[in-house]
C-alpha cells in the first residue's frame, strides 16, 4: 500500500497496518507520540486496533522534553 | 505592512501560551514587542536561579510566581495589553476552557507528557485552532537542524530530537531560538506570509 507519512509518500509491503506494526517498521522508538490517521487523533490504547490503508495520511509526532 | 500596520493587526487577536518557562516567556515577549495586546498565558511554577539560564525573568524575581514576573515585565515593554495570567498546572477541562477563544495556541511546556496531553486535548477540541509546538532544542549549536514542520493546523518547531539531560541542558540560545520561531510562526499565521513584492 501506499501512505502518506508525516508529509511523505511511503510504499509498504503490507496492505493494511495496525498503528504499533506501523511504528514497528519504521523504528519509531521514541516513548511519547502523538498521532492522526487522516487528521483524526488516535490515542495511545487504540495503538493495536487502529488501522493504517492504502492512501491513509499519517502523522507520527513524537515529543521530546525540554522548553 | 510597516510597523504601525502590523501592531493594528496584532492587536485584534488572542494567542494562548501554555508555560511561561523558556518558550513561552520569550514568545510572549517577542509577540507583546510587535504588537500583539491580547494574550492567555497559564504556568503554575515560581522564578527559580536554573531559569535564568533562558527564561524571561531577573534576580530580583527569584521565587515570585511566574505569570505574575511575566505580567510585570510584558508591561514594562509595552502599554495597554490585555494579560489573562493564570497560575494553575493545566488539566483538560481549563485548557478547553483558557484557550477556546483564542486565535492560535502555543505550547510552551518543558514535560513532554504534558505536550502530549495539552496536543491531544486541542486536537480532541478544536481541530482546526493553529497549535505550534515546541519539541526538541537541548544544548547548544546545531542551528540549521532547527526546523519548523508543518501537520495540517500543527506546527512543530525545534530539531525533534535533543531532549533534556544532565549533559544536555536547555540553554538560553537554542530554547530561545525556538521560542522566537514559534512567535514567528504566529506572526505568519495571524498576519498571512510575507510577501516581498511589500519590500
Amino acid at each position: 500500500m501506499i501512505i502518506e507519512l508525516n508529509n511523505r509518500i511511503e510504499t509498504l509491503e503490507a496492505g493494511q497496518l495496525t498503528v504499533n506494526e506501523l511504528l514497528e517498521l519504521k523504528n519509531f522508538t521514541f516513548r511519547m507520540l502523538v498521532i492522526k490517521i487522516n487528521g483524526h487523533l488516535v490515542k495511545k490504547d487504540q495503538y493495536d486496533t487502529a488501522l493504517i490503508n492504502d492512501g491513509d495520511k499519517v502523522m507520527v509526532l513524537h515529543l521530546v522534553s525540554g522548553g | 505592512m510597516n510597523t504601525k500596520q502590523i501592531a493594528e493587526r496584532l492587536a485584534g487577536f488572542t494567542v494562548g501560551i501554555a508555560g511561561a518557562g523558556g518558550l513561552g516567556s520569550n514568545c510572549a515577549v517577542a509577540l507583546v514587542r510587535c504588537g500583539l495586546k491580547n494574550l492567555v498565558v497559564a504556568d503554575f511554577d515560581v522564578v527559580q536561579p536554573g531559569n535564568l539560564n533562558r527564561q524571561y525573568y531577573f534576580l530580583d524575581q527569584l521565587g515570585m510566581k511566574k505569570v505574575a514576573a511575566l505580567e510585570l515585565n510584558l508591561n514594562r515593554i509595552v502599554k495597554g495589553l490585555h494579560l489573562q495570567m493564570v497560575d494553575k498546572k493545566l488539566v483538560p477541562a481549563d485548557i478547553i476552557n483558557l484557550f477556546k477563544h483564542c486565535d492560535v495556541i502555543v505550547e510552551a511546556f518543558d514535560d513532554k507528557a504534558q505536550k502530549q496531553m495539552l496536543i491531544e486535548t486541542v486536537l480532541g477540541n478544536f481541530p482546526d485552532k493553529p497549535l505550534i509546538i515546541g519539541s526538541g532544542m537541548a544544548g547548544w549549536g546545531a542551528n540549521n537542524m532547527l526546523v519548523t514542520r508543518q501537520f495540517d493546523k500543527i506546527y512543530v518547531c525545534g530539531d525533534q530530537e535533543s531532549e533534556i539531560a544532565d549533559n544536555l541542558p536547555p540553554l538560553g540560545p537554542r530554547v530561545g531560538i525556538v521560542a522566537n520561531m514559534q512567535a514567528n510562526q504566529v506572526m505568519e499565521i495571524l498576519l498571512g506570509k510575507m510577501n516581498c513584492d511589500d519590500y
